[in-house]
């Protein structure tokens, strides 16, 4: 049936026979979308008198919120933190490459590196939106170098730095500018830190606690500064102990600002996380839980597939290892809460009419069948 | 008056919707002749639209050439409030089916001028030919839509104040929160529904018993207003059981029918038996 052309002639798309995730829970009903966005099919039908255009038979798929990836440094051979002077085919090639995987949006991440690769790099890729050619790029991570000496883990030492200069002009000595940038993760018991951290949070820039020694005073004083994220959850950080809970205590820490909520990234692996003690951070935390890949260049397999793979066995690992950890909830660890973290939930991150219809089709086991950007189809298994 | 009484809540929307799914294919209807059909809301008709839409699922039934005419709806409700009765026509029915949405028709409790607007809808029928079938359920005080006692039972569509008994019964869905609950609604009169070619009134559960007795035992009676349907040449009141409890016994033996052994045969077959196979012989249903 031909839409009522009143308010827009743009084509409205149905998808039929699906369980959507909405309200935190999966439920049967039909999605519509208009002009890349979510459709209130209640207000189409009594307000414009108005049906849909075309039917999409999901044929009992689920429709999630497209995952959204806020660590991920590389892939397929391409590592972000390679000073090349094309870095934006790289970036393509693993944002097209990641579709396969239901990311719509994702966070290029570079690691400490000297000033004159991010001064190089960072200028060339801006913010843009995804579709056909690939996943949205959401903004830059940028992990170190202000970040603790012994707890550097894969970081090159030479290139760590401190907040000698008083933070602002650290920052942008660094890395030369900050346009583009969308999370930076740094070390708040440097001294001076407090200054970066406000002066990153005043320009919209999430900032997270990572590769630190912080004791939980510290962690907890660069919280009320503006952070809001822990990069890699137990990895890189001072160990839960229980007078000093450290990073890991602003899970359940009470000098949060009200109104204001700490995320945790996670690799799910089973590697890099025991998974009780994931499941000890899920139960003090759910709503705080954010998946994450950290996905490097060299992976035994295609790193894409390691992390989709990855990220798909973690959401079954999460269901297997977590009781309690819902499908919902894992889905929306990989797609609404890295969604809220970055404060763009009012459009992406999930299926809330108005919202950008970044989707993926998934069967029951949770392998992605096919991935929408902005309502356009943009990758189908077997295609 | 018909008066159908089948087991339970299950059989009798069943029932209900192979009789309006009967009437609708029987009458053909087309893109020059419409079929119009009053509609009601709550839980009472909720299992006979669950069988419309399973007739519309298996391809039985079609509603692209149905118009739809709702009773009522409540006054100063945001049309997206769980509660109104746009979003319970909407989830419960409109959105499985076919039918065009210039077709359905609802009450704007929230026009600017309620009284033009309740003038509008009854040109709005008239244009549409009149109403085919008026489906309406009742009240536990006997009301039709929310023509509640002491309604005129010539009335038109209009603006009513509830009783308090509405509002206090309706609280449950609105926090029990006396404030947030309406306290007006815009309803067809009776003499709308009067106007209808075709009344069903369903009626299920043990609560609506009195209703039913005085309905249809007693006289014409403004305080029952569904009692105002004994003057109407083709009424049929769909109930279960329990919504028989209060009428009396010759009244249920005349509409059921006695059966004996002997008498099954040759005698006047009971009416029960004509009018559940009634609704089975017409149409295509399987």
């Amino acid at each position: 049936m031909p839409s009522n052309k009143s308010v827009s002639d743009a084509p409205i798309t149905q998808f039929i026979n699906c369980r959507i995730l909405r309200d935190h829970h999966l439920q049967r009903e039909d999605l519509w979308v208009r002009e890349g966005r979510i459709l209130d099919p209640e207000k189409l039908f009594f307000d414009e008198k108005g049906y849909a255009d075309e039917r999409v038979d999901c044929e009992g798929s689920i429709i999630a919120p497209g995952f959204i990836d806020v660590q991920i440094n590389g892939g397929y051979g391409i590592d972000f933190s390679q000073p090349s002077n094309d870095v934006s085919s790289g970036i393509s090639l693993v944002a097209q490459k990641i579709l396969e995987h239901g990311v719509t949006s994702f966070c290029p991440t570079l690691v400490t590196s000297p000033p004159s690769v991010y001064h190089k790099v960072l200028p060339q890729v801006k913010v843009h939106g995804g579709g056909r050619h690939g996943a949205g790029v959401l903004g830059f991570h940028l992990e170190g170098p202000f970040i603790s000496l012994e707890k550097k883990g894969a970081h090159p030492e030479q290139y760590l730095r401190t907040f000698s200069s008083g933070g602002k002009d650290d920052l942008m000595e660094t890395y030369g500018g900050l346009d583009n940038v969308a999370m930076v993760t740094l070390a708040p018991e440097l001294p001076n830190s407090q200054s970066a951290v406000r002066e990153l949070c005043q320009r919209g820039i999430t900032v997270s606690l990572g590769h630190s020694v912080a004791n939980l005073s510290q962690a907890e004083e660069a919280v009320q500064a503006g952070a809001s994220f822990i990069t890699h959850l137990f990895n890189a950080m001072l160990p839960f102990h229980h007078r000093d809970p450290g990073i890991v205590g602003l899970l359940t820490s009470d000098q949060i600002p009200p109104g204001r909520m700490v995320y945790y990234g996670m690799i799910a692996d089973g590697i890099h996380t025991n998974p009780a003690a994931l499941r000890i951070a899920h139960r003090a935390h759910p709503s705080g839980l954010v998946l994450v890949t950290d996905a490097i260049t060299a992976m035994g397999l295609p790193p894409g597939r390691h992390t989709l793979g990855q990220q798909v066995v973690e959401i079954q690992g999460l269901h297997a290892y977590v009781a309690g950890c819902s499908v919902e909830e894992a889905l929306e660890g990989a797609s609404l809460h890295p969604a809220q973290l970055l404060g763009i939930s009012h459009k992406k991150g999930n299926l809330d009419y108005g919202s950008d219809a970044d989707l993926v089709l998934l069967d029951d086991a949770l392998n992605v069948k096919a991935t929408y950007i902005s309502g356009e189809e943009v990758w189908r298994r077997g295609a | 008056m018909r008066l159908v009484i089948l087991d339970d809540y299950a059989q009798s929307s069943e029932w209900a919707a192979k009789y309006i799914c009967n009437r609708i294919i029987q009458f053909n209807p087309s893109e020059d002749r419409y079929f119009t059909l009053g509609l009601p809301t709550g839980s009472t008709p909720y299992g006979c639209y669950q069988k419309l839409i399973q007739y519309h699922r298996s391809g039985d039934l079609s509603f692209k050439y149905v118009k739809t005419f709702n009773m009522d709806e409540y006054v100063g409700l945001p049309r997206s409030h769980p509660q109104s009765y746009h979003s319970y026509m909407w989830n419960n029915f409109f959105k499985h089916i076919d039918i065009n949405p210039a077709n359905a028709h609802i009450l704007d409790g929230n026009a600017d001028d309620l009284e033009e607007e309740c003038q509008k809808y009854e040109e709005k029928i008239q244009e549409a030919g009149g109403i085919q079938l008026f489906v309406g359920g009742i009240g536990p005080d006997g009301h039709i839509a929310f023509n509640e006692p002491g309604s005129s039972l010539v009335s038109r569509t209009r603006v009513k104040t509830l009783a308090k008994d509405t509002i206090m019964a309706n609280a449950r869905f609105f926090d029990n929160d006396l404030s947030k609950v309406p306290t007006m609604a815009l309803t067809v009169g009776v003499g709308t529904v009067m106007d209808a070619k075709e009344v069903l009134i369903l009626i299920t559960g043990a609560h609506k018993a009195l209703a039913l007795s005085r309905a249809i035992e007693e006289g014409v009676n403004h305080m029952w207003t569904v009692s105002a349907f004994q003057q109407h040449p083709t009424t049929t009141f769909v109930c279960d059981e329990d919504a028989t409890l209060e009428l009396r016994v010759k009244t249920v033996k005349y509409f059921k029918g006695t059966r004996t052994p002997d008498t099954m045969r040759d005698t006047v077959e009971c009416l029960l038996q004509i009018h559940k196979t009634h609704v089975d012989r017409l149409g295509e249903l399987p």
